[in-house]
């Protein structure tokens, strides 16, 4: 039961001769808030693009909720959801329109209700029914989110979750992330680049570069392992691979 | 002169795009050589037939009708696509429970009812305008707007398929294929009138024996049950070609990492 809500064992990822993911193999615990952090490039992204099945790795095995996503991944779906900034919804339907759309598609039980209670919680009530391809990029993260809390998901996916938000509404955002996942007891994994997000947000902080796992803690444990007082400094120690941390904390 | 540079600057990023995308080449040379292909069979044909149109009044429009069938069926499955590839929404729809052949089906449904929508209006207009009736075909009409139905949704799925694994730059492709087929399937004329060399592949097109099928019926009376059953034959390995080719484009897709990259 207390099995990993998402496991990687020995996950590769080629383009040709490019190697994007290379070997990587990670648990994340059930009920927690982890990030993977990295470089452009390090591999972000195409772990998320292979989680949700968007993308086939060349070697290894991904299961979530201990399902395997590359054989069984219609079993588990409805469990699971997914934010970007760089995947749209249809710009001409309005936001009520998109939201009914993924709702059914997630088959919402009760979906007017849910989209309702889901609208005031992200405070997206006033231009659910504007057209989506009118609204600014923060308006557009908003209602992408909301999207991906539809279903209630177990497991959520978050690319840049709070990108172009103004640093009130990323708070606020944060927040909303949290309690959602203090009440459902929901996993989320994401990947940033908003370092002061993952310091505050997050329990476990996964470090990539050139598609390897580097390092992996907590992030006061990154902190103190790195002798650095931000996360940023800790970012690029491990990007520019200048520092070896302390080796007795080091994650195995 | 700054101005003359700037203007090069923007010559040269369609130059870019054109190089790198061989349907947009294509189609440059395309539409000419189809237009006076078209045309050419149409002139001959009508040169040793002058009196064919006095013996059907209404074929012309019957052919053009069950044309735009086959056109709207194609439009509605392909055109549908692009939508979702032109909002950048694929990556959400495949992460949602939504199975490809779900997709397919919700393709081949809003297709047939573009395809009615659009269909309808012209026929229901050709009735005061020209008094003509294209109901008055009476059952085997049924069989027609099937076949071609089927026919271009087969192609809209082919055309989907290339879009999703060459991406946007194959859009036209939309457009190049059903006009390619156009000259083939004797739509204002018989397959007779095309060169001997060419008749069996147009046979192979199940539109060839719609229409042949259409034109028996008008000018004799005749309902050619074998055109039927051959064009039914043929739009079922049709349907199966253009289904499977769109899934192996979504497998590939996926194996390419291309589901979140779409672009010119």
């Amino acid at each position: 039961m207390n099995s990993p809500a998402i496991e990687l064992e020995s996950v590769s990822r080629r383009f040709g001769n490019v190697v994007a993911v290379d070997d990587v193999s990670f648990c994340v615990s059930r009920g927690t808030i982890s990030a993977v952090l990295g470089g452009n490039g390090a591999g972000k992204t195409t772990i998320l693009s292979m989680l949700l099945g968007l993308l086939l790795p060349s070697a290894g095995r991904l299961s979530v909720l201990g399902c395997d996503m590359q054989r069984h991944r219609y079993r588990m779906l409805h469990r699971i959801n997914f934010s970007s900034p760089y995947v749209d919804l249809p710009q001409r339907l309005t936001v009520r329109e998109n939201l009914s759309v993924y709702a059914r598609l997630y088959n919402v039980r009760k979906f007017r209700q849910r989209l309702v209670q889901i609208a005031g919680q992200l405070e997206i009530e006033q231009y659910l029914d504007r057209v989506y391809g009118t609204l600014s990029a923060g308006q557009k993260t908003r209602v992408a989110l909301a999207k991906a809390l539809l279903n209630q998901p177990d497991v959520l996916l978050l690319d840049e979750p709070t990108a172009s938000l103004d640093p009130e509404t990323a708070g606020s955002m944060r927040g909303l992330l949290r309690s959602y996942q203090q009440e459902s007891g929901a996993t989320m994994l994401m990947a940033s680049h908003n370092m002061l997000e993952v310091e505050r947000l997050c329990d476990d902080v996964i470090m990539l570069r050139a598609g390897r796992v580097v390092d992996r803690g907590s992030p006061a444990g990154l902190l103190e392992r790195y002798s650095r007082s931000t996360l940023e400094d800790v970012f690029i120690d491990v990007a520019r691979n200048t520092f070896e941390p302390r080796a007795a904390g080091r994650a195995p | 002169m700054k101005s003359a540079g700037r203007i090069f600057a923007m010559v040269l990023r369609y130059v870019y795009l054109l190089r790198r995308s061989w349907p947009r080449i294509l189609e440059l040379i395309y539409w000419p050589a189809v237009q006076l292909i078209l045309w050419g069979f149409i002139s001959k044909f009508f040169v040793e037939h002058s009196s064919w149109l006095a013996q059907a009044s209404g074929v012309l429009m019957a052919a053009v009708l069950l044309w735009d069938v086959l056109f709207r069926a194609h439009l509605g499955v392909s055109l549908a696509f692009f939508e979702e590839m032109y909002s950048r929404n694929l990556g959400h729809l495949f992460v949602s429970p939504l199975r490809v052949t779900e997709l397919v089906g919700a393709l081949l449904v809003i297709s047939l009812l573009r395809t009615l929508i659009g269909i309808s209006g012209a026929a229901l207009l050709a009735i005061p305008l020209y008094h003509f009736s294209i109901f008055g075909l009476g059952l085997p009409l049924l069989g027609f707007f099937a076949n071609l139905l089927v026919m271009g949704w087969s192609i809209g799925l082919l055309v989907a398929g290339m879009v999703l694994r060459y991406g946007l730059g194959a859009e036209s492709l939309a457009w190049v294929s059903i006009f390619a087929i156009a000259p083939l399937s004797g739509i204002y004329y018989p397959v007779s009138t095309l060169p001997e060399w060419l008749q069996p592949v147009s046979w192979l097109l199940p539109s060839s024996h719609v229409f042949e099928g259409m034109r028996q019926l008008m000018f004799g009376q005749v309902m050619r049950t074998d055109l039927m059953w051959q064009a039914i034959g043929l739009n079922l390995v049709y349907l199966a070609a253009g289904t499977g080719f769109f899934l192996l484009a979504f497998h590939s897709a996926r194996s390419n990492g291309l589901l979140l990259r779409v672009g010119e």
